[in-house]
């Protein structure tokens, strides 16, 4: 059994984790050089804020793991991402989308953290925060430049919509995790964050002349880690081959 | 040895490059957030400029190392998260330095005030992101040469 707080935790560095490591697939393989480095860099900020979610769990946990122990020697059912950040890159569309529906969600949470009764928890919050506004300044440009495009780059945003909406649902479902850290004034409830999502979403997926689809099923499992999709080992196994092979490697 | 003064320490530190941005000191970028004597062991509490920031490391080794220079053994670096850094924070003359060095220096309108080579002012963003985390890729239309603007956070 695990205290809510280290479990809170890694769903805070293993999104940025997650999500960081997905974005750093591109690097050298992005269909412009400008959108390269945005897409490294953005990946870094990411890393670096993983650094201090999974410093401070290993903190809590108080069991001598470090943010590396914890990144790279977990098995995928120990993670606690959302599915939507596991989700593969597939095209240049689908990832925009991804990053913009996720840093919505981000920027939002991030902004009540920062005034959470944790004070580590506060800190780490304000200095993701700074990083986090300006990827949703890009990734909401982007995604309305794509969308209201030519007919070819609004047919894959679109197809990329279509794809992720499903996954949108599991941001803003509370469980029992959720619950300790709202009566303890740490976190905020995360259904109480969609309204304030929504109005950013919306209107600029309206602008982005693309439809958001009907129904509200949503796919679960991340954030508790009892159903992980089968992407996630995928890339564990790349990203943590190294430290496993080498347990003693070091620059 | 005699203890040198915090003062001589700040001044010590202004000498130390930024290892991206060479022309400016890391006092200069503002992370040096505290210098202070504990008991025999000084204390420099530096805070990165952004989190993921690969440089982070280089310059906490670079400060050590500087400082072991000036002959001072007992050295503790901590990183210091709060309050996060800001580009409010550079130095009168890291900036100036900055715009010498070809990067257009971070201004609360989101935006370089001209282009630091020709000074004209009808610029425009190229990309958010530049060649490390705190630049920007930004143009000038009148001399059509690149730049790099240096984020304002």
């Amino acid at each position: 059994m695990t205290s809510p707080l280290f479990d809170f935790l890694l769903r805070q560095g293993d999104n940025t984790l997650v999500l960081g490591h997905r974005v750093s697939e591109w690097c050298g393989v992005s269909p412009v050089l400008e959108e390269d480095i945005a897409l490294a860099n953005t990946a870094l900020d990411m890393i670096g804020q993983t650094q201090m979610w999974l410093g401070y769990a290993g903190e809590v946990e108080g069991k001598g793991r470090t943010a590396d122990n914890l990144a790279y020697l977990r098995e995928a059912w120990d993670f606690r991402n959302l599915l939507l950040l596991e989700r593969p890159n597939d095209d240049f569309g689908v990832t925009m989308m991804r990053q913009f529906l996720f840093d919505a969600f981000h920027v939002l949470i991030l902004k009540a953290l920062e005034s959470s009764s944790d004070t580590r928890i506060a800190e780490i919050a304000a200095k993701s925060l700074k990083e986090a506004t300006y990827h949703l300044e890009r990734s909401r440009e982007t995604v309305i430049g794509l969308g209201d495009g030519t007919a070819e780059s609004n047919a894959k945003m679109q197809a990329a919509l279509d794809l992720l909406w499903p996954y949108v649902g599991e941001m803003f479902v509370a469980d029992d995790v959720d619950a300790a850290m709202v009566k303890e004034a740490i976190a905020p409830d995360p259904s109480t964050l969609r309204e304030a999502w929504d109005a950013i979403v919306l209107p600029s997926l309206s602008e982005a002349t693309l439809t958001v689809p009907e129904g509200d099923f949503t796919h679960k499992g991340g954030k508790n880690g009892t159903r992980h999709s089968e992407h996630l080992g995928h890339m564990l196994a790349q990203m943590q081959i190294l430290p496993r092979s080498y347990p003693d490697a070091s620059w | 040895m005699q203890r040198p003064t915090t003062d001589q320490i700040w001044e010590w530190l202004d000498a130390v490059p930024d290892p991206e941005i060479p022309v400016i000191s890391v006092v200069d970028l503002g992370i040096i957030r505290d210098v202070r004597w504990e008991n025999d062991t000084l204390a420099v509490a530096v805070t990165p400029t952004y989190s993921g920031c690969p440089a982070t490391s280089v310059i906490s080794f670079d400060i050590d190392k500087a400082l072991r220079e000036h002959g001072l053994k007992n050295i503790r670096i901590e990183t210091q998260i709060s309050p996060a850094w800001t580009t409010d924070w550079l130095s009168k003359k890291g900036r100036a330095k900055l715009e010498d060095y070809g990067i257009a220096a971070p201004r609360a309108a989101g935006g370089p005030e001209h282009c630091p080579r020709c000074k004209s002012t009808d610029v425009e963003k190229i990309s958010q992101f530049g060649s490390t985390p705190c630049k920007a890729q930004w143009r000038c239309c009148s001399c059509l040469e690149p730049f790099d603007y240096f984020k304002c956070i």
